[in-house]
């Protein structure tokens, strides 16, 4: 909805031009493997590919028939194979049982990998021992970036969170350069780099060599700031329930690429899958509102649209060919459009409401106030009882973990000790007065009947050992006052995005940090988040016409992702300073890809 | 524990919606199914001049945009498992393509960026060539190389001080790709029987990423009795311990599974884990003397609950409380005599009362509560408060008499109300504000109740009862 925007802000560079070159070179490598093959390719690549290319253009290029990598046996009869692939163990490893079954079975063919954005030593490790090596010819297709809307990029890595921070591999590091280095030579130089995390400082140094190494042409800025952020200096806020539009049909639907809605939203008797963009206009309107300004805003539009249609009865036959002509075709598509949200609404509503939304809202917002704890560890204790949702009592958990880490005085001593080993949960004690946690603990313990729980709390809280967050909020005034009332209407900052009760904590660095050019001022909050901030600034621009604008383009890149009600805060700071931002994230995550990044089920 | 969790969610989540505000806004949802009706009754009008809609992709019936990838290998798919039921010799004429008249190649040659990477040329460089400069290397050097993706021999770096000294420049330069590809190499299997796990793990034990990467890769290799070895030699026994304890998910027969988490307890874990695996091995004991038992009865179709509520899934590997709720779904009371003593009374009771409701057994329901004094009159008593007894009972659509029994039993006045008024329990708003003397409530609750029914009239009455002296 029309937010009093400053009308100066800059346009965003055009990012269709990282497909682009993603799309050539792709052509390129399937053409150093020239006449007919087969392609496999990997499952969560297809999407992004279907981003970038077609089934058209994948056929001028020789490919015959198009494979998901599905670990089974594979059928293929062409004498060429050409795998797409992400640089996994599990996928080579494959790879190298179907090549070696080929060879027992007396058929040669020639195979081809690309692993995408790169390869890892360890996967042609894997080609070696299996004997493979050298009949399996191998590339690189860097494919690093790809843009999810005007102001999302993403390098589509789910995994960076857990590979970097719970297992503490640094293979995603240089990618992380790699990808910040293209987009600084297209669309750079930065002039200003502010970081916080361990991670973002490696990356930074990936990428400021391979800046060093290659040569940089002078350009047009078309972005001045970066500002790099890991995912551990902010574990609060991805765990919060969304309840911002976008954010929410994420946590309900969950977007990977497009979303699918189910027939009872489509109100068809199929599901239909839908690509929520910009490009959808009555999306674009809702997507930073809060939840309950949508309906208000759906049923002013319904009411537009009978109106437009109205206007046909008594049109003569010019008026009604010019309406024909001109308004009907945008009065349809925004009729279908319409209706389909209204439809998503409707039915978030009820799945909410069996969930008793409001009860878990209030839980998560105490937690965040550090009130009524008590009341908290009851209500998630009660979750725990009856099964509710396995995912969603781990979640409380972690939130009440990590808000109330700082503050162990108010419990005693022993529960610091308690909060610490948090990684002992599936203790089997009975309940002890005033012992709520342990109890709780052997709670979780048997809500799983494997380490699920365990490993997960732990990581979180071995990830988390410092969290301060208690304090943080009270310096950085996270949490708005009780008792003041917050027109979600009207928001004045940017804790509407969660109802008022919490600005996100990432997003309060990112401001305070481009207020004050630098983190002069905010030493105690760096303290308290382990530090490693720093912040670059590159070459002095002298042309005072990029300054203005490409000064106030920003490049925020998440690494371990980032959440989409951090993109509507975002996008709220940036209507409200002047600003654009521009949010390059390893993966769009919420609190239920956070918890199932950390479940350890699999084998 | 994922793979089951539709299955729980059927046992758990079948319970009906509650009112819900957002914001207390409850109108809403009402204006919101309005513009539903005006915006679906358009639809009429528009599906008449449908049909140049060219601005909307075309789906398939999957949803899928026709001629997208993801369509492409659905149908890749499917036509495979043609080929499976009906071989052919042939393969069967491949999809039409355009051809294409000019490549890209000799264009993107130029275009090629510095930073991809070339192995191939390196490789092809005859041997003798590099051969001599390869040696001079420094540690510094070969790491700089190894990122770039360029060919180096780690077999220079033979003593161990050498291999150290490149595996620390390794971590300095923070690529986790290299310093897994140093760690390898520097870690070969040879290696570990030759110096011996002692001498690998003095050297590890110092460097905290190297030994993380290396941990990882071992996992991500599934090279299991290496890292049990590493585990050990490294002195952390607990993580030795979760590790064999994990092997459990790989087994796929529970009664292997069953004998290998038994073989688990007697693992070094921290005494409070070697108990809870001691209890994941009886609960999954107990799941397949259960499962054996029901499946024989299912089979036979006799008993009553599994005719009403077939089974949805096997119970085995279910958690515990889920176990319980199946168990309390067919033999009411039976199981609470062998309660596993790591059930709360609370615990028990929820998913005693979430069984029972579902089945609308309400009789039951009450003798959960129930508890005799020594003079042998009854009580109620909960220990979960009977608010939450009231939430479960609605969701499992209890009707109003069992429900308004229930609602009488909440002790906070104000939460009694509400209730009360929520689940249109009537007779108790009514006497409430009685009590309370409320005349003017009253007043306001006569009009939310239908006009002319009992209710209507009992306010009626005690309205015109001049004995009250009301309060207002």
């Amino acid at each position: 909805m029309a937010h009093s925007a400053r009308r100066d802000a800059p346009e965003l560079p055009d990012f269709s031009l990282l497909k682009r070159l993603a799309r050539d070179q792709l052509i390129y490598l399937l053409e150093q493997l020239p006449g007919k093959k087969d392609l496999f390719i990997e499952a969560d690549l297809m999407s992004p590919l279907d981003r970038i290319a077609n089934v058209t253009m994948l056929k001028q290029h020789d490919v015959d028939k198009l494979y998901k990598v599905e670990n089974t046996p594979i059928f293929s009869t062409c004498d060429q194979i050409c795998f797409l692939i992400r640089p996994r163990i599990q996928t080579v490893k494959w790879i190298a049982d179907t090549v070696n079954a080929d060879k027992a079975a007396g058929k040669f063919r020639k195979y081809k990998i690309i692993f995408t954005p790169q390869k890892f030593y360890a996967c042609e490790t894997v080609l070696e021992e299996q004997g493979i090596y050298g009949d399996v010819s191998t590339d690189e297709w860097a494919f690093y970036l790809l843009p999810l809307d005007d102001d999302i990029i993403s390098l589509e890595l789910p995994e960076f969170f857990r590979d970097n921070f719970l297992e503490g591999d640094q293979r995603w590091v240089t990618t992380g350069g790699s990808a910040l280095h293209l987009l600084h030579s297209l669309f750079g130089p930065f002039s200003k780099v502010y970081g916080i995390g361990r991670c973002a400082k490696m990356v930074y140094e990936s990428w400021r060599e391979q800046v060093e190494e290659s040569e940089q042409k002078a350009q047009k800025s078309e972005i001045g700031n970066v500002f790099l952020i890991d995912r551990d200096v902010d574990f609060v806020t991805p765990l919060c329930s969304q309840v911002v539009y976008e954010g929410l049909v994420d946590d309900i639907f969950r977007i990977k690429w497009c979303v699918e809605f189910g027939p009872d939203v489509t109100t068809a008797d199929k599901s239909m899958k839908v690509m929520l963009n910009s490009q959808d206009k009555v999306f674009s309107e809702i997507r930073n509102e809060h939840f309950s300004n949508v309906f208000g805003f759906l049923s002013q539009k319904a009411r537009n649209l009978q109106t437009a249609y109205d206007k046909r009865r008594g049109m003569d036959i010019k008026q009604m060919r010019t309406f024909v002509s001109e308004e009907l075709k945008g009065l349809k598509q925004e009729h279908r459009l319409l209706s389909l949200h209204i439809g998503a609404s409707e039915s978030m509503m009820k799945k909410k409401t069996k969930q008793d939304f409001q009860e878990l809202l209030k839980t998560e917002h105490s937690l965040l106030e550090g009130f009524d704890i008590r009341e908290c560890i009851t209500y998630i204790e009660e979750h725990i009882n009856r099964q509710v949702s396995m995912i969603d009592s781990l979640r409380l958990l972690c939130l009440l973990s990590l808000t109330e880490n700082g503050e162990s005085q108010s419990y005693g001593i022993e529960h610091l000790l308690t909060f610490a080993n948090l990684r002992q949960l599936g203790l089997l004690v009975e309940q002890q007065p005033g012992d709520a946690l342990t109890a709780m603990e052997s709670k979780v313990g048997k809500l799983v009947n494997d380490k699920t729980a365990e490993k997960l709390t732990g990581a979180f809280s071995s990830l988390a050992k410092k969290s301060n967050f208690r304090a943080l909020s009270k310096k950085l005034a996270l949490v708005p006052k009780t008792g003041e009332e917050y027109d979600l209407r009207v928001p004045r900052d940017m804790a509407y995005v969660f109802s008022g009760a919490y600005i996100p904590l990432s997003c309060k660095l990112i401001e305070q940090v481009l207020e004050r050019d630098g983190w002069t001022g905010l030493e105690e909050v760096t303290r308290m988040l382990n530090g490693n901030e720093f912040v670059v600034t590159g070459e002095a621009i002298s042309d005072a016409r990029f300054k203005t604008d490409s000064q106030r383009i920003i490049l925020v890149m998440f690494l371990g992702g980032c959440s989409y009600s951090e993109i509507s805060a975002l996008r709220f700071l940036g209507r409200e300073k002047g600003y654009k931002f521009i949010v390059l994230t390893t993966a769009i995550i919420n609190s239920a890809r956070l918890m199932e990044a950390m479940l350890d089920n699999h084998v | 524990m994922m793979r089951s969790k539709p299955d729980e969610d059927d046992y758990w989540n079948s319970s009906k919606c509650r009112a819900f505000t957002f914001d207390d806004d409850y109108d809403e949802l009402s204006s919101l199914k309005e513009s539903k009706r005006a915006v679906n009754s358009i639809r009429q009008f528009v599906v008449d001049e449908d049909e140049d809609e060219d601005d909307m992709v075309k789906v398939s019936w999957s949803g899928e945009p026709i001629g997208s990838i993801t369509w492409s290998i659905k149908e890749t798919a499917s036509s495979t498992k043609q080929e499976q039921s009906f071989p052919k010799i042939d393969s069967g004429p491949s999809l039409p393509r355009q051809g294409s008249g000019y490549s890209l190649s000799s264009l993107f040659k130029a275009f090629s960026e510095p930073s991809t990477r070339n192995f191939a040329p390196e490789l092809r460089k005859p041997k003798s060539e590099y051969k001599d400069y390869v040696s001079d290397w420094s540690p510094e050097e070969t790491v700089k190389r190894m990122q770039r993706g360029k060919f180096c021999s780690l077999e220079t770096f033979r003593s161990l001080k050498d291999k150290m000294q490149l595996l620390d420049q390794a971590v300095c330069a923070n690529d986790g790709n290299v310093i897994t590809a140093v760690c390898t190499h520097v870690f070969l299997q040879k290696y570990f029987l030759q110096c011996k796990l002692e001498v690998l793990s003095r050297e590890l034990m110092s460097r905290d990423v190297a030994l993380r990467h290396y941990i990882h890769y071992l996992k991500e290799m599934g090279e299991q009795k290496l890292l049990v070895e590493l585990f050990k030699s490294l002195g952390r026994t607990e993580d030795m311990a979760l590790l064999q304890y994990r092997e459990h998910l790989s087994i796929k027969d529970e009664v292997r599974r069953k004998e290998y988490l038994k073989s688990c307890i007697s693992l070094p874990f921290p005494p409070d884990d070697a108990g809870h695996v001691q209890d994941h091995y009886t609960l999954l004991e107990r799941q397949i003397i259960i499962e054996a038992n029901d499946k024989h009865l299912e089979n036979k179709g006799q008993v009553e609950v599994f005719k009403k509520h077939p089974r949805k899934a096997s119970i085995l590997n279910m958690p515990i409380i889920t176990t319980l709720y199946y168990s309390c779904l067919q033999f009411p009371f039976k199981l609470s005599l062998t309660l596993p003593s790591t059930i709360s009374e609370k615990q028990y009771l929820l998913t005693a009362l979430s069984a029972r409701a579902k089945l609308k057994e309400w009789l039951d329901v009450g003798s959960l509560f129930t508890t005799k004094n020594w003079l042998g009159y009854t009580k109620k008593r909960s220990p979960i408060g009977f608010h939450r007894v009231v939430d479960i009972l609605h969701k499992n659509n209890a009707p109003a008499q069992v429900l308004q029994e229930y609602v009488c039993l909440v002790e906070d006045p104000n939460l009694k109300i509400s209730l009360a008024q929520k689940y249109k329990c009537h007779d108790i708003v009514i006497d409430m504000y009685k009590d309370q003397k409320d005349r003017q409530q009253l007043i306001v609750y006569q009009g939310k109740v239908e006009r002319g029914s009992p209710e209507d009239k009992k306010i009626q009455d005690i309205l015109n009862n001049t004995q009250i002296r009301w309060k207002n």
